[in-house]
């Protein structure tokens, strides 16, 4: 009936209805020439969200293919629901990073849920046990109302996921600036636990088997998310929020305990989420994997709302909801594994041998698609290039700060929402659930100990934006290099990526020039760091009214521990142990907290980085760790070592420290120079560390409680502990609190 | 001895306590899915935290209809010992096994961190193995742990002693006189919202916990040697 509605072919092309749903006329005359007719309201519809950035990376797939994908550790790259790297003992660690950025922009809560909803179907889709959940952040700054109730509804909706699933959010990061003002990012990350022999694939083989769906019933949410995911935001965008989901997380947890079990059924030979652009991707994507076809029975789709169209089913996205492919006559054995969740597995189709995705209803053909035409073969370009001028001009500009007081600028620079304690956002998260958490939220990266094994697994998100945006092969780099230090510093051996390529319109060439930059810069990280790329997502269109954010490509890295020995933290262990530090300071302030503290905006050139002195000094330090002579680590970064000491003595009870520093005092206490440690050391293992690592000893750990820095005889920063953290603690708490 | 780790749809602490009782503790533990008639095979039993059917409508209210609640009950008549933590003691108010309700914590978010609980009483068989007025570092994670009852059943817990953890120092979610954790009037039925399963290990951060397993343990096996 509703069907009657619908514009028909000739009046889609003559009234260019197409472009609504985001497709060129080129692309669309494209589409004509597949088929070799116009297509119907359906099928233009199916192609538009196929060939969305978001789900085709049709303008990003040129630069992602500079990441190196392989690795000795690699089981499974780029390409399936997430990245699976080897850890030993039968055991692989799969884990991948999404962005769930324009939902949460509209609808704070249910972006963000479904975000962490949908990553950890990603994951427990391989056959993969979800262990721990991370989160990446970007807000404008937190003065104004509106961001405020974006960053408290984020975090919220974040925990009313994760919490109900019974997944630990055990890490991440966020920051602040007002770049992200309109636009904030929601990026979430899954890491799973699985034996190789476990591992699925999103395949559809086998013809004649039969094609099942299982989870929530179809509704008309989220219809067309995959398309607005990729388009700027405008004032209109809160005209689109239903095109956001809404998240149901105890249909997931069922549904996450039901698969976990239906693969050790053999009549199941793959499944897949339906993610974005639900039932269409799936099981084109399953087809053309495979290279097979679908046909499915729109009728037999479990629906939550009546009359529902074939355009409306195959372009919802409602959550929580899976598709299988299962041997043919072997559907009871899956039916009996969902029924004891209280799950309906349903069968909904079949597999095909002529590469077509067929859809019926009512007794009709209302599609007819070649699936390669929707995956592999969605269209890709080469979109132009060009320096911004902003970039020349930056790396034209020197900037070396003037510090009148000390203590006033560490204490600012804590209080700074960037630096200051996350414990207001990660007490809202259910981190210690299942009992693996040995590093909890608030060190460098968090660390899961595997049961049943003596190791433990890092993982950490990592992304200083600032740095990219002005020079983005500079920032790419640190990006991979610091989410690096995180994992060394916490004892871990890095392993492998997953990264979310959050960016402006790259159909603006400097905002392409961003993205190539960007990549070049983190693949030249990741191939001397030995750490692949094993899955990712990209995150285009993140503009506000033609302002786009700055650069932001998370890194999310997961490292292995080797023996649970080696676990380190950063805080500050027993008084009389020996402060070193690595790498030397030199003027590095452009895109520093500093320099945004001092000048209220960022300029001049991001930090330099040598991969390879990089590189080295990870190692010596690991190999110290692994000596049992180190105990604490912490990496330098925002807010120099002055902050660095700081965040050494936030969790260690009545401690203090003395240090000695020489040089330039302002660049010694603030400056972010890349590739620089703190570490402390008992005295009686001060040889064997001086033997396996280069480093200064500038000072020792003190049972004072307060901070204590000299420069030659002047005694410049003294202050209680006490005072640093109550500072570094309160300020999220205030800033919330305040009115203005 | 022998405990059940009872599982609802929703449940997600189910491997905590296994682990605890299984890898810290030493005993049985078996998992024992909602559906079950009978839990007479069984010297304890746990309701682990969780998020039992989606914390819809109120957090345990359609738990407790539950076709294990009957078998729940019936142990609970027999003396056997029932720890509910967290979600498990949402779903033992609702069901009447303990007086009381939950509210949403005062701060109206979840909270996620260890806390300092005073052991109020130390003669219940879930509490001996620590000192009276001990003060035990104890994790808690929850949304709805702001613990209420009326005037009434207040002056009852205190007359019986029925109050067996309050936290100490700050209270976390606003609960009635800083309640933590409650026993039934006999005893043997123990509702708390910290998490002992969560504090059996040093990596964990503390062990705190495992006096609380411990001395169920200890109480069975007491009990045992006087009937055999």
């Amino acid at each position: 009936m509703s069907l009657l509605l619908e514009p028909s072919p000739t009046m889609i092309k003559e009234k260019k209805l197409y472009r609504d749903m985001g497709l060129t006329d080129e692309e669309f005359a494209m589409i004509e020439r597949i088929l070799g007719r116009l297509p119907n309201y359906t099928e233009t519809g199916i192609f538009s969200v196929m060939w969305s950035e978001h789900c085709s990376y049709k303008n990003s797939k040129p630069v992602l293919k500079k990441f190196p994908t392989e690795g000795k550790h690699v089981l499974q790259g780029p390409g399936e629901g997430a990245g699976i790297v080897d850890i030993g003992d039968g055991l692989a660690v799969a884990f991948k990073i999404e962005s769930h950025n324009h939902p949460s922009a509209i609808e704070p809560y249910q972006g963000a849920a479904t975000g962490v909803g949908g990553i950890i179907r990603d994951v427990f889709s391989m056959g993969a046990r979800p262990i721990a959940l991370l989160n990446s952040l970007r807000f404008g700054e937190l003065t104004s109302p509106r961001v405020k109730y974006l960053f408290e509804r984020v975090v919220a909706g974040i925990a009313g996921y994760g919490n109900c699933v019974g997944i630990p959010t055990v890490g991440g990061e966020v920051q602040f600036d007002a770049a992200y003002e309109g636009n904030p990012l929601v990026n979430a990350m899954c890491v799973g636990l699985i034996r190789h022999e476990d591992i699925q694939k999103g395949i559809a083989s086998g013809v004649g088997n039969t094609v099942m769906y299982v989870g929530a019933k179809t509704g008309r949410d989220g219809i067309h998310g995959a398309t607005f995911a990729s388009e700027e935001l405008t004032e209109q965008s809160e005209q689109k929020r239903p095109a956001v989901q809404v998240g149901d997380p105890f249909m997931e947890k069922l549904l996450l305990e039901a698969c976990l079990e239906v693969i050790y059924c053999d009549a199941l030979v793959g499944m897949q989420d339906m993610g974005a652009a639900g039932l269409t991707s799936s099981s084109a994507e399953m087809a053309s994997k495979a290279g097979s076809g679908i046909e499915l029975n729109l009728d037999l789709v479990p629906q939550r709302e009546t009359g529902m169209t074939p355009y409306e089913m195959m372009l919802s996205e409602s959550q929580e909801r899976m598709l299988l492919v299962v041997k043919k006559g072997r559907e009871q054995e899956i039916m009996d594994v969902f029924s004891k969740y209280g799950l309906e597995a349903k069968a909904i189709g079949r597999v095909t041998d002529d590469h077509m995705l067929r859809l019926y209803h009512r007794g009709d053909v209302v599609a007819e698609i070649p699936v390669d035409a929707l995956a592999k073969d969605a269209p890709v370009y080469h979109k132009p290039s060009k320096e911004p001028a902003y970039y020349r001009q930056f790396q034209a500009t020197e900037y070396v700060p003037k510090v009148d007081n000390y203590e006033e600028a560490l204490l600012a620079l804590l209080s700074q929402p960037t630096i200051a304690s996350k414990e207001w956002v990660y007490e809202q998260y259910d981190y210690m659930v299942r009992t693996n958490t040995v590093v909890a939220p608030g060190s460098d990266a968090a660390v899961l100990r595997i049961r049943g094994t003596n190791k433990a697994l890092a993982m950490t998100t990592d992304c200083n934006s600032r740095y990219v945006y002005l020079d983005p092969e500079v920032g790419g780099k640190i990006a991979i290099a610091e989410a690096a230090r995180n994992i060394v510093c916490s004892g871990g051996q890095p392993l492998a990526v997953t990264d979310c390529l959050n960016f402006g319109n790259p159909e603006k060439p400097e905002i392409f020039w961003q993205l190539e930059k960007a990549v070049d810069g983190m693949s030249e990280a990741c191939r001397v760091l030995e750490t692949p790329v094993i899955s990712g997502n990209v995150s285009l269109y993140n503009e506000t009214n033609g302002e786009a954010i700055y650069p932001t490509p998370i890194v999310g890295m997961v490292g292995i521990v080797e023996h649970m020995s080696h676990v380190t933290t950063q805080a500050f262990k027993q008084p009389g142990d020996l402060i070193y530090v690595i790498g030397e300071a030199k003027q590095d302030f452009g895109g520093s907290e500093l320099q945004k503290w001092l000048t209220g905006r960022i300029f001049g050139k991001a930090p330099t980085i040598d991969l390879h002195v990089e590189a080295k000094r990870q190692r010596q330090l690991l190999a110290a760790i692994r000596a049992g002579v180190v105990a604490s680590a912490h990496d330098v970064s925002e807010g120099g070592l002055a902050v660095a000491l700081a965040e050494c003595l936030m969790s260690a009870k009545g401690l203090g420290a003395r240090v000695a520093i020489s040089g330039d005092v302002v660049s010694e206490l603030f400056s972010e120079t890349q590739s620089r440690f703190v570490v402390s050391v008992k005295k009686e293992d001060q040889q064997t560390f001086e033997q396996l690592v280069q480093a200064v000893c500038i000072g020792e750990v003190t049972n004072d409680g307060a901070l204590h820095v000299t420069s030659g005889d002047t005694c410049i920063v003294h202050i209680p502990v006490e005072t640093m953290r109550n500072v570094w603690k309160g300020a999220i708490p205030c800033l919330l609190k305040s009115k203005d | 001895m022998k405990f059940a780790v009872v599982v609802f749809p929703g449940s997600n602490c189910d491997v905590d306590m296994y682990h605890a009782i299984s890898d810290e503790l030493g005993e049985e533990v078996e998992y024992v899915w909602h559906d079950v008639d009978s839990l007479d095979d069984f010297d304890a039993i746990l309701l682990p935290g969780g998020f039992s059917y989606g914390d819809y409508l109120r957090s345990g209210a359609i738990a407790r209809f539950s076709n294990v609640m009957k078998a729940i009950k019936k142990a609970a008549d027999e003396g056997k010992p029932i720890l509910g933590v967290c979600n498990g003691f949402q779903i033992l108010l609702e069901a009447g096994l303990l007086p009381g309700a939950m509210r949403r914590n005062n701060t109206l978010t979840f909270i996620c961190r260890p806390v300092k609980l005073r052991v109020e009483n130390n003669e219940t068989m879930f509490t001996s193995q620590y000192e009276r007025g001990e003060v035990i570092t104890i994790p808690i994670a929850h949304g709805e742990g702001n613990y209420y009852c009326d005037e009434q059943t207040l002056q009852q817990l205190t007359a019986n002693n029925q109050i067996v953890f309050r936290y100490e120092g700050e209270n976390p979610n606003g609960s009635l006189q800083n309640i933590a954790g409650i026993v039934n009037e006999k005893g043997n039925v123990l509702g708390m919202m910290p998490h002992p399963e969560r504090a059996v290990h040093e990596l964990l951060g503390g062990a705190d916990g495992l006096k609380l397993f411990q001395s169920i343990v200890t109480y069975w096996r007491d009990a045992h040697v006087v009937t055999t």
